[in-house]
């Protein structure tokens, strides 16, 4: 019984930190591809005949932007299914 | 049956996620990370090598347009950012690139569908994605450091590289060597570590997103209108996140190919 509520209280705080992870990256993932979005248009606006140039690379930099937050959703992922925070209650 | 559903579901799950291995402790071989990728690998090869053979210079047919397509790409690509001599690392930016993505492409297959055919020729597991094991994508990215150490000792000798590491930040006083070189092997290390992750932690996410949407239809049989839901969503879902993949896969096969290069053309430039 003191058991179950350790379980407990480790998935509990798991699911928390799993909010976390993901809420948290996902702010920063979104400000950094608003940000690049909005000077991307902007310089787009300045220089059309640049958009070409500038569109391989903003996709470029979109996927490294991306990296960090994905990389996190999928450690949350894997706690959430094979928490191995648990392990040690078999 | 709600608690039953969700008990079998997180089987379902870790099901998927659970390795065909042979072997124990260190010396634990992912055979199906090692199969998928070596296949993909021979098709790359026998695909390219078979346009290679047929090329003419008349009028090409829909393959070798496609294919001189991908080269020509990669060699702009690799141009933009590598000025040196590029014979040995335009085809491994081509190789990375193509070899890559078709790994990541095996994401869009139904999740369901790999392990069904392994097993039957009796496999318990299979993961059909070989990027969404940390051993190939850590495998891909040390063999770039080699690559990596290789340019560096190319351009500026062994002797160069080596005064390099140990002054190359700060300057050449003997009390700022062991920071320097601190500096720089972190520097070195974070290259694979971070290009490995990337590849890695995408895929592993998109692989488990794939999963989730399989879910949503698993109870379709039931025949109530809850599991009919489910299933219409799984359709919808499944559609919109594998759209979605396509960009994202052929993304970080770019991004895994651009950065290799960008390490090999850092390690020849002179401090």
């Amino acid at each position: 019984m003191e058991n179950l509520a350790l379980i407990a209280q480790v998935q509990g705080y798991t699911a928390i930190a799993l909010g976390l992870i993901i809420g948290l990256g996902a702010i920063g993932a979104c400000i950094g591809i608003g940000i690049m979005g909005s000077k991307f248009l902007e310089a787009a606006a300045r220089q059309p005949e640049l958009i070409p140039t500038l569109q391989g690379r903003m996709f470029l930099l979109a996927g490294l932007i991306d990296a960090a937050f994905l990389i996190g959703v999928a450690l949350a992922m894997f706690f959430a299914f094979a928490n191995p925070l648990l392990a040690r209650f078999g | 049956m709600a608690s039953e559903a969700t008990l079998s579901s997180t089987e379902y799950i870790s099901h998927h996620l659970t390795h065909e291995t042979v072997g124990q402790g260190f010396w634990t071989w992912n055979v199906d990370s090692l199969f998928m990728s070596g296949l993909l690998g021979v098709v790359t090869i026998a695909l390219f090598y078979s346009v290679a053979r047929k090329a003419t210079s008349g009028v090409p047919g829909r393959w070798q347009a496609f294919v001189e397509m991908v080269v020509e790409f990669i060699d702009t690509t690799v141009k933009e950012v590598f000025h040196l001599d590029r014979g040995f690392l335009a085809p491994l930016a081509l190789t990375i690139f193509v070899w890559v993505f078709l790994m990541n492409a095996m994401d869009l297959l139904p999740v369901d569908l790999p392990p069904t055919i392994a097993g039957w020729f009796g496999f318990n597991h299979w993961r059909a994605v070989p990027t969404a094991d940390a051993n190939t994508t850590f495998a891909m990215s040390l063999t770039v450091l080699i690559v990596v150490l290789f340019y560096s000792v190319k351009a500026k000798g062994a002797g160069g590289y080596a005064h390099e590491l140990f002054t190359a930040p700060f300057g050449s006083n003997p009390l700022l060597w062991i920071p320097n070189f601190v500096l720089n092997v972190v520097e070195l290390l974070s290259k694979p570590v971070s290009l490995a992750m990337r590849l890695f932690g995408n895929m592993y996410a998109g692989e488990l997103v794939f999963m989730l949407i399989a879910l949503l239809g698993a109870s379709v049989f039931t025949l109530t209108v809850g599991s009919a839901a489910g299933f219409v969503g799984q359709l919808a879902m499944g559609a919109a996140w594998s759209i979605f993949h396509i960009l994202i896969i052929t993304l970080q096969a770019f991004i895994f190919m651009v950065l290799t290069v960008v390490y090999a053309a850092m390690a020849t430039e002179h401090h």
